[in-house]
């Protein structure tokens, strides 16, 4: 029984090495100097050069324009997470409540013209989406860079299941105790829902703030992007240069991580649950 | 307080699916109605549709002489005890009583008084700062009721509202709902498949099945006179003996044995099915003539009494007894005679 | 659906207008233009396009580079399913046996989920590096010339480890809220039948978890040819040149940086048959997984 836990223990630890140590790797190696990295390579102790970097990174007017600093990216990496997450909160319940609880004769037909669009990833459709961006006159605005994500029913999908597991006496109850669509909505529904809505928020919200492709496609002014998206930037600067800012990319890489991890480790539970019940 | 009128009401899910027929029953004020039937039989749907819950495909409701068809559940004037309650998870005790009133716009001092004597009503003034999940099962079922009270409704609609509790509970709730309503004095409709619970708290019994009324009438009139089939099994515990025969020159043959009549009821020649309950069959006394000779299974102790459980022919039979000594293999029973009960094998229907 | 619901001619019409409105702008609309376009050849000069039926289909299923992508991209996807799930659920059969501790392996091995796949892209890179990589020092030590970003091969080695890496966390989550599921009782049940772990997780544990593994099969899937757009694209940096590629990066390619709109476009259209597939499947699959539990 001890040998069996005994390496239990041991594979655990092998494990939780091999999904932290790079980012412990990345986090020390971000203090140190590009130099001595350069010429060391990549640190496993305090390097002391943690203010001077990460406040060079988020200050220093960078990229090709000399428009967006790293603070501006956090920004907008913040607007992104928190406008989508609760754009996708709003505009999914809404559409959820409508499917679950009204009877109407198009419900059908618009259910599955909602649902149609889990099948296809934005992936899969970039270059037409951003031609109609263009048209609409949509790109470098927060407008473009949010609202076409909402575009798939993840969270509509995941309020239908909540809503339905909701027990129909609750709505028999209070239609008797005289409320209508709006007083169940706000009085009954929406407290009952907060956890889901909290979960659903941590998971879009992780989800916002990673988005790359279409941030990458929907902003060429400097001054939109997101933390994510810049990383891709630090690496094209590198092309070319003697000693590339090491230290500087893995700043901006732990910056760009240390909202969602902290997000997600947090509010772990309500995160666990929210994905593994929705069954996204 | 109002009489409930129901009249030739139906329900069809789709075409041709029949789940209420043609259904006449008059209430009268302050009674209390119980729908007893197995389920599936349509009375949680006769609920639902005096409820406003249910659409009522065909007939009239009506509330204190005012047709309710088309009125919303909020304006019937009624208030529903659900099975699994139905308490908003996210209030407290006092907020889910209050619910409803507040959006009638009751003024704020009239809520508080009607909560109050609610809370004083069901022993709940505790609790009522707790929110539901914090409550046992008991508190749970009398929030509901509070729930109910407050309103003050023409009527009262139970749905089950026992069946989530265990046995002993159910009986304290039995007696509990009983007293309430007769104090209150609150029509009430009551649905249950447990025919226990319909005996012990109907005014009148409405006996369900297949969407249409068996049987209207008071509890001993149901359980006494049950007219047909269905009734006689389905009240009373243990469930009556119901057993092929045959009359034959006003005797009535069971198997391969004749029950002799003396006259003491009609017995038309043919095919029959005989009710009987365990109680209306006794072992005969030694030296006296005995009516049928049962053919023992097994026998169940009860403590007060024991039930023995035969067969003659084909026909399974089950009598209690006065625990006593062993019995024999072969015990011969006399029947009384005046409270058998014959019914149509094709119809179900009394005879 | 609900046994009563609310009717109203107006109400559910006006709570789903804003995400119908969505929807139809930026999901149908361009899915059909994509659709549309795949079945014209665009002028690079943008004067106007051309009829040309099938062909932009016929070109890419018919171009030698196109397929070499596509087997790369199938390759990819199943040795990176394979290996994220098989380490993520090793590491929670592991985790659900020990109690001492379960809790902060939990939240250390999870937290690898928030980081956005191009930031994992990064970090691998440099672990990568040519200069300061230790995986690269550590090859060099075992006679391993590892070159990421010149040598096929081993750039597509280091695409892969980092794309397991980052898909871990996921299927650990979902494994171990799967076998936390098993009921007490199932557990003590198969604990008087059986008396060796191992045996009693592969007999009653590992069927009891098929649902979840079949349902984060599929997911996988999608990941290993969508999500890990973010991690090539930092690795290759633009320049396919010599380096592997998937399917979803050559479409990005071809339309962004070749401005071959139909061709892009085509293969879109065939990626969104791939993906329709997987999904239909995944439904079908889902379904039944509601009436197994």
């Amino acid at each position: 029984m001890h040998r069996t836990k005994f390496f239990d223990h041991v594979i655990l630890l092998a494990g939780v090495f091999l999904m932290i140590a790079p980012v412990v790797v990345a986090f020390m190696t971000s203090t140190h100097a590009a130099a001595e990295i350069h010429r060391d390579g990549l640190m496993l102790t305090w390097g002391g050069h943690f203010d001077e970097t990460y406040r060079e990174v988020l200050t220093r007017q960078g990229g090709f324009t000399g428009k967006v600093t790293g603070a501006r990216m956090v920004m907008n990496s913040f607007i992104l997470g928190i406008g989508f997450a609760a754009g996708k909160i709003v505009l999914s319940m809404l559409a959820a409540y409508a499917i679950v609880y009204f009877r109407f004769r198009l419900g059908v037909v618009f259910f599955w013209m909602i649902f149609t669009t889990l099948l296809l990833p934005l992936e899969v459709r970039i270059l037409p989406s951003y031609e109609v961006m263009t048209k609409l006159g949509l790109v470098n605005t927060y407008t473009g860079l949010i609202v076409p994500l909402l575009a798939s029913a993840t969270g509509t999908f995941f309020f239908r299941q909540f809503f339905k597991s909701v027990p129909d006496e609750l709505l028999e109850a209070a239609r008797i105790d005289g409320a209508g669509p709006f007083k169940f909505f706000i009085d009954i529904l929406i407290p009952l829902s907060r956890t889901m809505i909290a979960a659903i928020f941590i998971i879009m919200f992780v989800y916002g703030w990673n988005q790359y492709l279409w941030p990458m496609l929907m902003t060429n002014d400097e001054s939109f992007y997101t933390l994510v998206r810049g990383i891709k930037q630090i690496l094209l600067v590198w092309i070319g240069s003697q000693i590339p800012d090491y230290n500087e990319a893995f700043a901006m890489a732990i910056l760009a991580m240390l909202p969602p991890v902290l997000v997600v480790v947090i509010f772990q539970s309500w995160f666990i649950k929210g994905l593994t019940e929705s069954d996204k | 307080m109002a009489h409930v009128t129901i009249d030739r009401v139906s329900k069809d899910y789709q075409a041709g699916v029949r789940a209420v027929d043609s259904v006449s029953i008059d209430i009268a004020d302050s009674e209390f109605i119980v729908l007893v039937g197995p389920s599936g039989c349509g009375k949680s749907t006769l609920l639902r549709m005096v409820a406003g819950l249910e659409t009522i495909t065909e007939g009239e409701i009506g509330i204190g002489g005012r047709v309710i068809n088309h009125v919303d559940p909020a304006d019937r004037d009624i208030a529903m005890v659900f099975q699994n309650y139905a308490l908003y998870p996210h209030m407290t005790v006092r907020n889910n009583m209050a619910y409803g009133l507040k959006n009638r716009g009751m003024n704020r001092a009239d809520i508080e008084k009607r909560v109050a004597e609610a809370a004083a009503i069901l022993r709940l003034q505790d609790y009522l700062e707790r929110r539901p999940r914090q409550l046992s099962g008991g508190q749970r079922q009398r929030v509901a009721m509070g729930r109910a009270i407050v309103r003050e409704p023409a009527a009262f609609l139970f749905d089950e509202p026992l069946s989530n509790l265990d046995a002993k509970l159910r009986v304290d709730m039995r007696g509990e709902i009983k007293q309430l309503q007769k104090r209150l004095g609150t029509t009430s409709i009551y649905v249950t498949h447990d025919q226990l619970e319909a005996m012990t708290m109907a005014d009148r019994i409405v006996v369900l099945n297949g969407g249409r009324i068996e049987q209207i009438g008071t509890p001993l009139d149901v359980y006494r006179q049950p007219q047909s089939a269905f009734v006689a099994s389905f009240i009373g515990s243990p469930a009556m003996n119901l057993i092929t025969a045959r009359g034959e020159s006003g005797n009535l043959v069971i198997g391969d044995q004749t029950v002799v009549m003396d006259g003491a009821m009609t017995v038309p020649d043919g095919p029959v099915t005989l009710g009987v309950r365990a109680e209306d069959m006794k072992p005969a006394d030694h030296g006296a003539t005995a009516h049928l000779e049962l053919a023992i299974d097994y026998v169940e102790e009860l403590g007060a009494g024991r039930l023995v459980h035969g067969h003659v022919g084909d026909a399974r039979l089950a009598l209690s007894t006065p625990s006593g000594e062993p019995l024999s293999d072969l015990l011969p029973i006399v029947f009384d005679r005046q409270r058998l009960h014959l019914f149509d094998t094709a119809t179900g229907r009394r005879l | 659906m609900k046994r009563t619901q609310f009717s109203s001619p107006v109400l559910p019409y006006l709570f789903l207008l804003p995400q119908m409105t969505v929807v139809f702008i930026f999901f149908y609309w361009p899915s059909v233009q994509a659709i549309q376009s795949s079945f014209y050849l665009e002028d690079p000069f943008g004067f106007g396009s051309t009829f040309v039926g099938l062909s932009n289909y016929t070109d890419a299923l018919g171009s030698g580079e196109y397929l070499k992508i596509a087997w790369f991209t199938a390759v990819f996807t199943i040795v990176v399913t394979f290996l994220s799930l098989s380490i993520g659920l090793l590491l929670a059969a592991k985790a659900d046996g020990v109690i001492r501790g379960s809790s902060s392996y939990k939240t250390l091995l999870i937290c690898v989920y928030a980081i956005a796949p191009p930031v994992a892209g990064l970090i691998g890179m440099m672990f990568f590096d040519q200069h300061i990589g230790p995986f690269v020092k550590l090859a060099a030590w075992a006679g391993w010339d590892m070159k990421v970003g010149i040598n096929y091969y081993d750039t597509a080695f280091a695409m892969i480890v980092v794309s397991v890496w980052k898909q871990i966390p996921y299927n650990f989550i979902f494994f171990l809220s799967g076998l936390q599921g098993v009921p007490v009782s199932i557990r003590e049940a198969a604990a008087i039948d059986c008396r060796s772990p191992a045996r009693r997780f592969r007999t009653v544990m590992l069927p009891l978890l098929a649902p979840t593994a079949f349902f984060l099969l599929v997911i996988n899937m999608t990941y290993s040819l969508f999500d890990t757009f973010g991690i090539i694209d930092v690795i290759v940096k633009d320049k396919a040149a010599n380096n592997p590629i998937t399917l979803v990066y050559k479409v990005y390619m071809d339309g962004f940086r070749g401005n071959d709109i139909g061709g892009s476009s085509a293969q879109s259209v065939i990626l969104m048959i791939v993906v329709f597939v997987l999904t239909v499947f995944q439904f079908r699959f889902i379904e039944r997984r509601v009436h197994y539990n």
